[in-house]
């Protein structure tokens, strides 16, 4: 699916990154845990996560990683959106939990 | 091809600006043309290896030699150095405080996933002195 059918799925808000709607993505990982991110992850173009420091705009340039879902309604500090813009990340925000926003991707087409 | 060298300081003081060193050789290494798997695979590497300076030594040093069929990199601190690196280097032991976790670090996956990233890993580490974690990625 397209990064913007995600938005539409979750109800997202978008923080940044909307020239980058059109990307296409197929799998997905849900963590707060940036090191199990790294350890596990192998090509998962997206992020669902409730961290909002910096490093989970790092962890996601690292992985190669299209997006990022904020879940739980939260929103990081202009820093992080800044740092995502730089690197061309998509940003979005969702007032969805985390294990209903994977289970709505997932049910949606979105591998893991 | 001649090799490339880079070095940085890793800031200590600040984790919001950890991963910035690794950011500039991965971007380095897609500019050169090197395989997309083998640039994701020094970057994460050395990314943990950036992130353990920050959240165990206070920073220090880390120094980057690109040769055509390989990435070497030396990650050198002053730290409190390792005390049981066989320990250490197990999946899921972490000495690091809970503020790091909260930040999505600290879950003991950091040295276990530079070794998992590269093709040999060295620690040199003397309590009280310092550590240095080399690092080699064949392309």
């Amino acid at each position: 699916m397209k990064i913007r059918e995600v938005v539409k799925l979750l109800d997202a808000e978008i923080l940044c990154g909307e020239e980058h709607l059109d990307t296409e993505i197929h799998t997905a990982c849900g963590s707060d845990m940036m090191s199990d991110v790294l350890a596990y992850v192998k090509d998962q173009s997206v992020l669902l996560t409730g961290l909002l420091n910096p490093q989970v705009v790092r962890t996601a340039e690292m992985m190669d990683m299209l997006c990022i879902v904020f879940v739980r309604g939260k929103r990081p500090e202009s820093a992080v959106i800044e740092l995502a813009k730089e690197k061309g990340i998509v940003l979005l925000s969702t007032e969805k939990r985390l294990f209903v926003a994977c289970g709505i991707l997932y049910t949606n087409g979105l591998g893991g | 091809m001649d090799c490339i060298r880079l070095e940085f300081e890793v800031d200590g003081e600040n984790f919001s600006s950890a991963g910035n060193a690794s950011e500039r050789v991965k971007r380095t290494l897609k500019q050169i043309g090197v395989p997309a798997a083998s640039v994701r695979r020094v970057a994460i590497a050395m990314y943990e290896g950036e992130i353990n300076m920050v959240i165990h030594a206070h920073g220090g040093r880390a120094e980057v030699e690109i040769w055509p069929d390989r990435a070497e990199i030396w990650l050198k601190d002053r730290g409190p150095g390792i005390e049981n690196i066989e320990l250490a280097m197990k999946e899921g032991y972490s000495t690091a405080s809970e503020n790091i976790r909260s930040l999505g670090f600290g879950a003991g996956m950091g040295l276990p996933n530079m070794k998992k990233y590269s093709d040999e890993m060295k620690i040199d580490s003397t309590v009280g002195v310092g550590t240095t974690v080399y690092l080699r990625v064949n392309f």
